[in-house]
C-alpha cells in the first residue's frame, strides 16, 4: 500500500488550504527544484555527475548469484560489487554478508560501539516535506529554546553521562539562524566532548562559522537521491532544492568540518538505488576530502504526529540488514549509525554486524529531556516530535545492554583541534 | 640476554613489546602487562580526554611507560597541540606521533610527521614517530631528534604482517636509531620475524584485541619476541639459498 501523505489540518485558514491543496495537486504551481535560490553557494564539483550517472546506470535486477558470490570472495569491493550485494540477487546471501560486514567492522573499529545523543532545540520549519511531522502544514506544538532553556537540557543530558551530542532544528532560518545554532554550539562545548550538527543546509562561510563556534561534524540527510521522487514530496521551502542540498557536505568540509554524515530515508523511493547513491556519495568525496571521516545513516520512513499511516514500505528489516551488510563491506572506514528508529532487537543485533554508533536517551521533542530523564514533569512548554522512535532506551540502559552484549561502549573517541 | 635492554629518551626497558592503542580495553591492559610483559603502553590522548567511568588512565599500572599518541591529528600543528595537551593531563614526556590525512588506510604522512618530531623534540618531548618505512624520511627524523623510528609492516589493523619487509631492512641497516615496527602485525611469527632483522622493539594492538583468548595470545607474543631478539643477538647461521652446498669449492682450481 503506497503512503497517503496529505493529511489536512482545521487549524489552517482557507488560503493556506488551499495553497497546500494546490502545491499538492498541481505541480506547475510548485518551484524548480533544480534550480537554486538567492543566496545559495553554488560549488563547481563533479560529485554530482559521478553519482548520479552511476545511479541511473543501475539496474538491481541484472545481478545474478554469480556476481554476489564473487563480490564476497573479492578482498576489495568494487563498485560492481557492492551493486551486487545491494541487488535482491544477494538476498539468499544475508548471512555470508553478515559474516563478511562483522569482519570489516572489528577490523576497522575493534569491539567498540559509540554513544550518542540527539539534542531539538527547535521545530519551527519553513518547508512542506509531505512525510515529516515538522513539516510547516502540519498542526503541532512548535518551539524553540532559549539558549537557558537549551543549557538546561544540556545539563540533564550531560548528567546522564553523554560526551557526545547532535544538535538538531527544524529547517527555518528565520526561527533558527545560524548565530543562534552558533550560540548553541558554544554551550554544548561546555559540556560535550563531540558536537554534530543536523541543521538546515548553508553556505561555507557559515559552516566555518559554525566549526568556529564548536561543531565538528555535520549531518545532512538528501532524503532521496531520485530528483524527479524527490520533487513530488519536498512541495515548498528551500529543502525542495534538491542540488544545494547534495553538496551540503562538501560546503561543511571546505568551510573546516572533521566530518560528514549521509543518508538516505529508505522508503521514499527505489531503496536500492538510493542506497547506491548515499554510499557513492561517501565513496566519491572521500576520494576528494581523503582527511575527511565520513559517516552513514539508514533511516526507514516512520509514522509522525497527525498521521501514524506513514510505513518503511518494503524496506523490512531483511531488506535494511542488507543495506547495511553491503554499506559495510564497500566502506568499512565508514561510520554507521543505527537511529532509535528501529527496535531494540534490531539495534541489538545489527551493532554486532556493522553498526558503530547508537543513539541512547532519545527524544526527538524539543525541551522534554528533564521529563523524559526524570519521569517528572517540569512544568515548561514542550514542543512536538518529528517522528515516533522505537528504541527508548536511556543512556544507562544502552550503556549495559552494549557491555551486555559483548561490545565496548565509547562515548568519546575525539579531539576538538 | 640480562643486559639487553632498550633505551629511548634515557629510560630502560627489558621488555621488547610494545602495546598500541587502536583497540583498548581493561582486558587488553591487563594481558598485555601481564602475560605479554609489556613495560609501555600506547594512549590515545582523545581516549583519555573523556569522563567515561572506565579511562583508560586508570588502568594503567604503576613501573609502566606511558606513550601517548597524537591519532586523530590531520598536520603538524595538530599532532604539537595534542602531545602539549598530553603533558599537561600528566602523560609525562614521551610522545608518539601519528599524522593521518587518510580517513580510509591511516596512512602516516612523513611531511608531517618530521615537521611534528622538529618542534616536540626541541621542547623537551621524547618523540617516537610512527612513519611510512622511507630511508629519507627515517633520515629527516633522525635529524629532527626523534628518539627511534617506528615504520609500518602493513596497513594499520590489517594483521597482514611485514608487507614492508624490504624496506624496513633498510632502516634497521642505515638508521643508528631503534626501529621499532608499528602497525600490521598480525601473528607472533611475523612478530619474531621482525625482532630477528633487528627490529629493537614490536609494537601491536589488534593481533592481541582480536584473538580468541587474550592473556594466551598476549604470551605468545612475549615468547615470539623474547625468541626473535635472542636470535638476532646470537647471529642467524647461514641459510641455503638453492640446491647444496658444493663440497669441493667452485674456486678451488685457483692457485
Amino acid at each position: 500500500m503506497d503512503n497517503q501523505y496529505f493529511i489536512d489540518s482545521d487549524a489552517l485558514s482557507p488560503a493556506a488550504l488551499e495553497k497546500k491543496h494546490r502545491l499538492e495537486n498541481d505541480p506547475s504551481s510548485r518551484t524548480d527544484h533544480m534550480a537554486y535560490l538567492p543566496g545559495m553557494e553554488r560549488i563547481q564539483s563533479d560529485i554530482m555527475d559521478k553519482v548520479l550517472s552511476q545511479m541511473k546506470g543501475y539496474d538491481p535486477s541484472k545481478y545474478t548469484a554469480r556476481d554476489v558470490r564473487a563480490a564476497l570472495e573479492h578482498e576489495t569491493c568494487s563498485i560492481e560489487d557492492f551493486k551486487a550485494l545491494l541487488s535482491p540477487a544477494a538476498e539468499p546471501f544475508l548471512e555470508r554478508m553478515a559474516e563478511k560486514a562483522r569482519l570489516e567492522t572489528r577490523k576497522h573499529f575493534g569491539n567498540t560501539v559509540y554513544l550518542f545523543t540527539p539534542l531539538y532545540i527547535a521545530n519551527y520549519c519553513e518547508n512542506y516535506c509531505v512525510y515529516c511531522g515538522f513539516n510547516c502544514y502540519n498542526h503541532i506544538r512548535r518551539m524553540k529554546l532559549d539558549l537557558a532553556q537549551i543549557e538546561h537540557e544540556m545539563e540533564v543530558i550531560a548528567r546522564s553521562g553523554m560526551e557526545e551530542i547532535l544538535i538538531l532544528t527544524g529547517e527555518s532560518r528565520a526561527m533558527s539562524d545560524v548565530e543562534y545554532i552558533g550560540e548553541a554550539c558554544r554551550l554544548a562545548r561546555k559540556y560535550f566532548r563531540m558536537v554534530g550538527l543536523e541543521i538546515y543546509p548553508v553556505n561555507t562561510d557559515e559552516y566555518a562559522y559554525l566549526h568556529q563556534c564548536g561543531a565538528d561534524y555535520v549531518t545532512v540527510f538528501q532524503e532521496t537521491y531520485d530528483a524527479d521522487r524527490y520533487e513530488q514530496l519536498h512541495l515548498m521551502g528551500h529543502k525542495r532544492v534538491w542540488p544545494y542540498r547534495f553538496e551540503a557536505q562538501e560546503r561543511a568540509l571546505r568551510g573546516g568540518m572533521r566530518g560528514v554524515a549521509f543518508s538516505a530515508l529508505l522508503g521514499l523511493a527505489d531503496f536500492r538505488k538510493d542506497a547506491l547513491a548515499t554510499a557513492l556519495h561517501v565513496y566519491y568525496l572521500q576520494r576528494k576530502y581523503p582527511h575527511a571521516e565520513m559517516s552513514l545513516s539508514c533511516p526507514r520512513l516512520r509514522p509522525i504526529v497527525n498521521n501514524d499511516k506513514i510505513n518503511p514500505q518494503d524496506v523490512g528489516e531483511r531488506q535494511l540488514c542488507q543495506v547495511l551488510c553491503a554499506y559495510r563491506i564497500f566502506l568499512p572506514f565508514a561510520g554507521i549509525t543505527v537511529s532509535s528508529r528501529e527496535s531494540a532487537r534490531f539495534r541489538n543485533g545489527i551493532v554486532k554486524i556493522a553498526a558503530t554508533k547508537v543513539s541512547a536517551g532519545v527524544s526527538t521533542g524539543v525541551g522534554d529531556h528533564e521529563s523524559k530523564y526524570s519521569g517528572q514533569d517540569a512544568g515548561g512548554e514542550q514542543g512536538d516530535e518529528q517522528f515516533e522512535i522505537d528504541d527508548g532506551r536511556s543512556f544507562d540502559k544502552m550503556y549495559k545492554d552494549m557491555e551486555g552484549q559483548g561490545l565496548q561502549p565509547v562515548l568519546n573517541d575525539y579531539l576538538y583541534v | 640476554m640480562e643486559n639487553d635492554k632498550l633505551i629511548l629518551g634515557g629510560r630502560e626497558f627489558t621488555s621488547r613489546f610494545i602495546l598500541g592503542s587502536g583497540k583498548y580495553s581493561l582486558k587488553l591492559i591487563e594481558a598485555a602487562v601481564k602475560d605479554a610483559g609489556a613495560q609501555i603502553i600506547t594512549l590515545a590522548v582523545r581516549r583519555a580526554n573523556t569522563k567515561e567511568h572506565e579511562s583508560i588512565l586508570d588502568y594503567i599500572p604503576e613501573g609502566v611507560t606511558l606513550l601517548p599518541n597524537t591519532s586523530g591529528a590531520r598536520d603538524a600543528k595538530e599532532a604539537v597541540r595534542i602531545a602539549r595537551l598530553a603533558r599537561e593531563l600528566g602523560c609525562g614526556d614521551f610522545v608518539k606521533i601519528e599524522i593521518m590525512r587518510d580517513s580510509k588506510y591511516l596512512l602516516p604522512d612523513n611531511q608531517e610527521t618530521i615537521r611534528a618530531t622538529e618542534i616536540l623534540a626541541k621542547e623537551g618531548f621524547v618523540v617516537l614517530p610512527y612513519m611510512y618505512p622511507d630511508l629519507y624520511a627515517a633520515r629527516d627524523l633522525v635529524n629532527a631528534g626523534a628518539a627511534a623510528v617506528m615504520p609500518l609492516a602493513a596497513p594499520i589493523g590489517s594483521n597482514k604482517g611485514l608487507a614492508a619487509r624490504e624496506f624496513i631492512q633498510i632502516l634497521i641497516d642505515e638508521i643508528d636509531l631503534p626501529i621499532i615496527v608499528d602497525a600490521g602485525i598480525g601473528r607472533p611469527s611475523q612478530a619474531c620475524e621482525a625482532m630477528e632483522m633487528g627490529a629493537a622493539a614490536v609494537m601491536a594492538n589488534t593481533a592481541l584485541a582480536t584473538a580468541g583468548d587474550l592473556p594466551l595470545m598476549a604470551g605468545a607474543f612475549k615468547q615470539a619476541i623474547e625468541a626473535g631478539r635472542a636470535a638476532y643477538l646470537s647471529g642467524l647461521g647461514r641459510v641455503l639459498t638453492r640446491g647444496a652446498d658444493a663440497s669441493d669449492p667452485l674456486t678451488g682450481f685457483l692457485r
